[in-house]
């Protein structure tokens, strides 16, 4: 084999986050009910164009969570039938961003910059030496002329862009086909409608946004073969590759740890409301004691024996990357320690109106078990709680990891993250000329996904449930 | 209404034993003491003795739970957790790991954290209040509309770049302010500009938005429509009913932080070197000094469950409706 798939724990969640929003999918495909509130998203304008910005963070996050190990070359000589792999665990995505990955300079380098952003002592051919900003390494290596590189940026981005467009336009015909053969009309009067906007889901709005992200994608993927599009930080590693590992973490931690509390609220929320009495004492009581620990302070807490831990079992952890993992998980799951008292408290609430209507007490008084009436009653009644609760802490989520990185209770400080580009930028403003393009990459990507997420968390939320307008 | 307070005040012991036993177990008995000890005392230098002699010179030697050599009552505390978390009760902290009295540290540095976090609260209420009324005013216009994308747009920034931003903007490029510092009295008035500035700025989206959705909700209702039906203004209407019983959800929002303002904001005073209890525990958490964090977790414990009470008292006092029982 040449290459050897390594499963990470965050991994093996974030595939089993998948299959469950496919079940999910599916199931609610089948049911008039459960489908109606997803046609009211799919009908707004805001909710297309946010699906389709977060599928592109989705696509990147899944593509770095796919993780391998390359196989080695055998040295020359080597007798043993067994094959070795390198140590370095990459993903999908370092490889497709292999370039990237690799082209590191010195140090600061600004974005399309061709030059070193410091000055350095150059030793000329005819031996004397003399200090300036020496050339990158790779970023405009290609050209001869550092100062005409204007027309050739230029020129590779138009390029690129056109390639995108092109894909982009690839993809509109495609789905104008379908959409035609499914209502059983001409293509062409199908994208006659789309163009005019005269279509249900507004797939207008849906391309428009597409064809936007295709074309700054092919034009940006021309240029970084050549250019350090984001420039370099302190230590040479390109910009754009760190914003771009960085999606995984954010999505990571603010899926995950809604994931991860969901079994404990679920089960402590519904027993509350379902049983009430002395059950629903105790588990009040719990969530108020938690409650009262201000959350930073248990993070604190939490990720500091966590360090002592980890610091004294060093011997077990294989790897940086999988103990890099394993605290991210732990974050997740400290994360959701924190957070699950508000879900469980609605559920707690839901239920306990749940229990009175109609349809339960009849089941009770029939003889139905309780906890089938639990599975069968009310948890599929309080799902929707779930759903808009995992949608509306996505982006509070993605913003406190990069605060808690910042105090260094975030993430591993050898994994990519925001938090951590702007922890390690944070000097950086005070630089003279001033090294801006961390902070704005960090700032870009950061922003662009959590006012999508916020965006449509609103349209989720007012498809589900009216009534919890401004709840949160 | 005292029977009450009492009760509240009484139900709130169990919850702090709650919270001073979950302390207890993350910070003695997932991590031993030993551990501890090896992790100050680093790679090079651990032998048995010097884990002895740590642990003696920062009262960790001691059983955990139940001291079997020890006489009558000293069996109970002679032990750990009776030095280190039962006398948080009296709020006795202790010293910290580099021999300072955590209690007088906290009491000194509380007032700085407080002469940030108040401000920020008050201008930040008063302008997010004005304007969500101001938007109210003109809702389902462009004005309404604008504003809402503007909100979202403000709520979608990471509060570390507000405080960059800030600190870049007004610090260096204009150089109003300094950058970062703190000073006793008048003096110290331009080093409290720039964090109240960002803090209120910080606040705006998530704020004004909750206040606007509060109005909206106000103004369906049907005294709205009986004072509009006897001619009121739209100006009276929004002033002397919306905003009146508006305040009862405000207000509860308000008073349930009040206390926790002494705990002050980890980022904003780390990031302008203000020296309160937020950068008093990131210091300790930099510096692993584990008395200082669990002090930090005990008081920020009783401040909440403070605001809470005082929650319920105001409610009434505001809420002629409400009765305590």
């Amino acid at each position: 084999m040449p290459l050897m798939p390594v499963v990470l724990w965050t991994d093996a969640l974030l595939y089993l986050l998948l299959v469950l929003l496919g079940g999910f999918a599916w199931h609610a495909a089948r049911h008039e009910h459960l489908r109606a509130p997803w046609r009211r998203v799919a009908r707004s304008r805001i909710g297309v164009v946010t699906l389709v910005v977060l599928g592109c963070y989705l696509l990147v996050a899944v593509l770095d969570s796919v993780h391998l190990r390359l196989r080695l070359a055998d040295p020359p000589g080597a007798t043993s039938a067994e094959t070795r792999y390198s140590p370095e665990v990459l993903s999908l995505l370092d490889l497709a961003l292999d370039g990237l990955r690799s082209q590191s300079e010195k140090t600061y380098s600004a974005p399309f910059a061709t030059h070193l952003y410091v000055k350095e002592a150059i030793e000329l051919p005819d031996g004397r030496v003399l200090r300036d900003y020496p050339r990158l390494v790779h970023g405009g290596a290609h050209l001869d002329d550092p100062d005409a590189r204007g027309l050739d940026i230029l020129w590779r981005g138009l390029l690129g862009a056109l390639l995108g467009l092109a894909l982009w336009g690839a993809i509109l015909f495609a789905l104008s086909a379908a959409l035609a053969r499914r209502r059983g009309i001409a293509p062409a009067l199908m994208r006659a409608r789309i163009k005019a906007g005269r279509t249900e889901v507004p797939w207008r709005a849906a391309l428009l946004t597409l064809g936007l992200i295709l074309a700054l994608v092919g034009a940006v993927a021309l240029l970084a073969g050549h250019y350090h599009v984001l420039g370099t930080d302190k230590v040479g590693e390109d910009v754009l590759y760190q914003a771009l590992k960085s999606v995984r973490t954010g999505l990571l931690i603010g899926t995950l740890t809604t994931l991860v509390m969901l079994p404990a609220a679920l089960l402590l929320g519904i027993m509350a409301g379902y049983f009430r009495g002395w059950v629903d004492d105790l588990i009040q009581y719990l969530y108020t004691t938690l409650n009262a620990i201000p959350g930073v302070l248990l993070i604190a807490a939490a990720v500091l024996m966590l360090q002592v831990y980890m610091s004294n079992h060093a011997e077990d952890f294989a790897s940086l990357v999988e103990r890099a993992d394993l605290r991210l998980l732990f974050l997740c799951l400290i994360l959701g320690v924190t957070s699950w008292t508000g879900l469980c408290r609605l559920l707690r609430g839901e239920t306990l109106k749940l229990r009175e209507s109609d349809y339960v007490q009849a089941a009770s008084a029939l003889g139905v078990g309780h906890f089938t009436i639990i599975g069968r009653h009310i948890l599929p009644n309080v799902m929707h709680i779930v759903l808009i609760t995992l949608v509306l802490d996505f982006s509070g989520l993605v913003l406190a990891e990069a605060v808690l990185s910042y105090v260094n209770i975030g993430v591993d400080p050898t994994m990519n993250s925001w938090g951590n580009m702007i922890n390690g930028a944070r000097l950086e403003l005070a630089r003279e000329p001033v090294v801006w393009w961390s902070l704005s990459a960090a700032f870009v990507f950061m922003f662009t996904l959590v006012l999508a997420a916020n965006l449509f968390a609103d349209v989720v939320r007012d498809a589900f449930d009216p009534r919890l307008r401004g709840a949160a | 209404m005292s029977a009450y307070i009492l009760r509240r005040l009484l139900y709130a012991i169990p919850i702090l034993i709650g919270v001073n036993l979950l302390t207890f177990v993350l910070f003695f008995v997932v991590n031993s003491p030993d551990d501890m000890a090896r992790m100050h005392l680093g790679e090079k230098r651990v032998t048995a003795e010097a884990v002895a002699a740590w642990k003696a010179d920062h009262g960790y030697d001691k059983p955990m739970l139940y001291n079997a050599e020890a006489e009558g009552l000293g069996r109970l505390t002679e032990t750990i957790f009776f030095d280190k978390s039962v006398r948080l009760f009296v709020f006795d902290f202790g010293s910290s790991d580099d021999g300072r009295d955590i209690g007088r540290d906290i009491a000194q540095r509380m007032w700085p954290s407080l002469a940030i976090a108040l401000p920020v609260l008050l201008v930040g209420l008063a302008f997010n209040i004005s304007y969500a009324l101001f938007i109210v005013f003109f809702r389902a216009t462009y004005v309404d509309l604008a504003s809402v994308v503007l909100l979202v747009t403000m709520m979608s920034i990471s509060g570390l770049f507000y405080i960059i931003g800030g600190q870049f903007l007004l610090g260096k490029l204009f150089q109003l302010v300094p950058i970062s510092g703190y000073d006793t009295g008048l003096a110290g008035l331009k080093f409290l500009v720039l964090p109240v500035i960002v803090g209120v700025i910080g606040g705006i989206g998530a704020g004004t938005r909750w206040y606007r959705t509060l109005f909206l909700e106000e103004i369906g209702r049907d005294y709205v429509r009986t004072a509009r039906a006897k001619g009121l203004g739209e100006r009276l209407v929004l002033f002397r009913h919306v905003l009146r019983n508006a305040l009862i959800p405000i207000l509860t929002g308000v008073v349930v932080v009040l206390p926790l303002l002494f705990m002050g904001s980890l980022i904003t005073e780390s990031f302008f070197a203000i020296p309160g209890l937020g950068s008093y525990t990131i210091d300790a958490i930099s510096n692993q000094d584990f008395a200082i964090v669990r002090s930090m977790v005990f008081l920020g414990a009783v401040l909440y469950i403070l605001g809470l009470i005082l929650t319920d008292i105001s409610y009434t006092l505001a809420d002629p409706r409400v009765r305590l029982q």
